[in-house]
C-alpha cells in the first residue's frame, strides 16, 4: 500500500511535518523539564508520560519531513542539527515552564487546539499525515483529559491557585492567536486536501476555552493581540536555550550513540 | 551438495512469538498484546510487522531486540522488523488470554470502548449521565476504586487505588 501523495509542491509539505514536529518536539523537551520537579509524584508521571507521548510523535513527524526532503535527514538530524531560525514551532510551546499552573495552562491551550488539528488530519489527502494523526491523536485525547480537569480544579480551586491560573492565562493569550494564522504554506495544504484552514480550527477551539474556562471561573482575556513568528523561524528569546540544552550532545560529540 | 534448509512454517514463527515476554510488563507475550501485526516471508527473508502501542514508549526498541534475539535462536537467519502504525494500535487487541494474565497480576485489564475521545470529562459524565466508570481491583475484586491519576508506571497504564483492601494498583487504560 504506497503512500498516496497529493500534489503538493515538497517543500510546502516539508515545512507543515517541521512545524507539526517542531511543536511536539519542543513542547516535549519543555515538558520534560520537570521530571523530577513536579508538586506531587502522580503529577510528576504524568508529565513524564505526556512528554513522552510528544517526543514520540516528534519522531513520527520529523521522521516523515525527512522522507519528504529527500537529502537524508533523519528525525534526530532535523531535532539535533538545525539551529533556532529553522525551527518552526509556534511561539506558545517555547513560553518558559513558570509555576505549575503555567504549564498546565500551556498544555491545556496546545492541546485543545492540537487534538482538532490531529482529528482533521486524519482526513488528510496525504495518507502519511493521515496515519501519523490517527496515532498521536489517541495519545492527545489523554493530554487534553488531564489538562483541562487540572485547569478547572485549579481554576475553580483556592484563591491562590485562582489567581495563578488567571494570571498564566493572561500571560499566555497573546501566544495562542498565532494557531490559527494561515499563511502561504498553510494555503497550500489547505488546497491540496493535506491540511486544514488553520482559522477553521478557531471557533470550536474556542468553544472548548470558553467552557473549560467558565467551569473553571477564569476570564478569557478580551484582547486579541497576537505575537507570532515561530511558524517562519522568527522566535523568542527563549528557543535558543532550549536548544543549547536539547543539542548540546550531539553538537559536542557529533555522531554519539548509547 | 547444498544443505536443504527448511524454513520455519508461519504458525510455528507465531508459536515463537507467543513465547517473548513484553519487556515491562513480562507476564504477557507480544502476541497477547496485539502489537505483531503480521508474520509473511519475501522470498526467504522472514517479515515480522509490529506496531508501537504508544508513539513514544521506550519499549519499542527493546521490543524489537528481543523479537530477532527470539527467532535467531530458533536458527531464523533472514529476517526483517517492520514497524506499521497503521491502523494504530488499541487494547482492543490485547487477547482474552493476554487479559487473564494481567489481572492474575496484579494489573486491572483494560474496559474496551473506555478510552479517552477528547471531550471534556465534566461534559462527558453529563452527557453519559454517569459517574466513574467501575473498575475491579485486581486483588480483592471491589469495585470501589478510585483514579490517582490517567497516567501511571508506563505510557499504558493509569493509577488506580482500591477503597476497600486500601491497595494501590495499575489500570491498564484502554487507547
Amino acid at each position: 500500500m504506497g503512500a498516496l501523495e497529493a500534489s503538493v509542491d515538497r517543500a510546502s509539505l516539508f515545512e507543515f511535518a517541521l512545524r507539526m514536529g517542531d511543536n511536539t518536539l519542543i513542547l516535549g523537551h519543555r515538558v520534560s523539564e520537570w521530571c523530577g520537579h513536579s508538586p506531587v509524584l502522580e503529577e510528576d508521571i504524568a508529565l513524564a508520560n505526556t512528554a513522552l507521548d510528544l517526543i514520540g510523535q516528534t519522531q513520527m513527524w520529523l521522521g516523515l519531513g525527512g522522507e519528504i526532503e529527500g537529502k537524508g535527514r533523519t528525525a534526530d538530524s532535523l531535532a539535533y542539527l538545525r539551529d533556532a531560525a529553522a525551527f518552526r514551532n509556534l511561539l506558545l510551546v517555547e513560553r518558559p515552564n513558570g509555576d505549575f499552573g503555567q504549564t498546565l495552562m500551556r498544555q491545556f491551550l496546545f492541546d485543545a487546539w492540537h487534538l482538532d488539528m490531529l482529528k482533521a488530519l486524519e482526513r488528510s489527502a496525504d495518507s502519511r499525515v493521515a496515519e501519523i494523526a490517527a496515532k498521536a491523536g489517541r495519545e492527545v485525547a489523554y493530554h487534553l483529559e488531564r489538562s483541562s480537569d487540572l485547569v478547572i480544579r485549579l481554576g475553580d480551586g483556592t484563591d491562590e491557585s485562582h489567581r495563578r491560573m488567571q494570571a498564566a492565562l493572561d500571560d499566555l493569550w497573546p501566544y495562542t492567536g498565532e494557531m490559527f494564522l494561515a499563511d502561504a504554506v498553510d494555503a497550500a495544504m489547505a488546497e491540496a486536501g493535506i491540511a486544514p484552514d488553520p482559522a477553521s480550527l478557531k471557533p470550536h477551539w474556542q468553544a472548548v476555552i470558553g467552557e473549560v474556562m467558565g467551569e473553571a471561573t477564569l476570564t478569557v482575556p478580551d484582547s486579541g493581540y497576537s505575537h507570532k513568528g515561530g511558524k517562519r523561524g522568527v522566535h523568542t528569546e527563549h528557543l535558543g536555550y532550549i536548544l543549547a540544552d536539547l543539542q548540546f550532545l550531539q553538537r559536542a560529540y557529533p555522531g554519539a550513540k548509547w | 551438495m547444498s544443505a536443504v534448509r527448511t524454513l520455519p512454517a508461519i504458525e510455528e514463527v507465531w508459536s515463537w512469538l507467543a513465547e517473548v515476554p513484553d519487556p515491562e510488563i513480562p507476564v504477557i507475550s507480544l502476541v497477547d498484546l496485539g502489537i505483531i501485526r503480521d508474520v509473511a516471508y519475501e522470498g526467504e527473508t522472514l517479515v515480522v510487522t509490529v506496531t508501537p502501542t504508544y508513539s513514544g514508549c521506550p519499549a519499542t526498541s527493546i521490543i524489537n531486540l528481543d523479537i530477532e534475539q527470539a527467532l535467531r535462536d530458533h536458527g531464523v537467519e533472514a529476517l526483517r522488523l517492520e514497524r506499521r502504525i497503521s491502523p494504530p494500535w488499541t487494547t482492543d487487541w490485547i487477547s482474552a488470554e493476554g487479559r487473564e494474565k494481567l489481572r492474575a497480576y496484579g494489573i486491572a485489564p483494560p474496559i474496551d470502548g473506555t478510552a479517552a475521545d477528547g471531550r471534556l470529562i465534566q461534559r462527558a459524565r453529563r452527557l453519559a449521565g454517569a459517574a466513574d466508570l467501575s473498575i475491579a481491583c485486581p486483588r480483592c475484586g471491589s469495585t470501589r476504586t478510585e483514579r490517582v491519576s490517567q497516567f501511571g508506571s508506563t505510557p499504558c497504564k493509569a493509577s488506580y487505588r482500591c477503597a476497600e483492601c486500601l491497595e494501590p494498583f495499575d489500570y491498564f487504560k484502554c487507547i
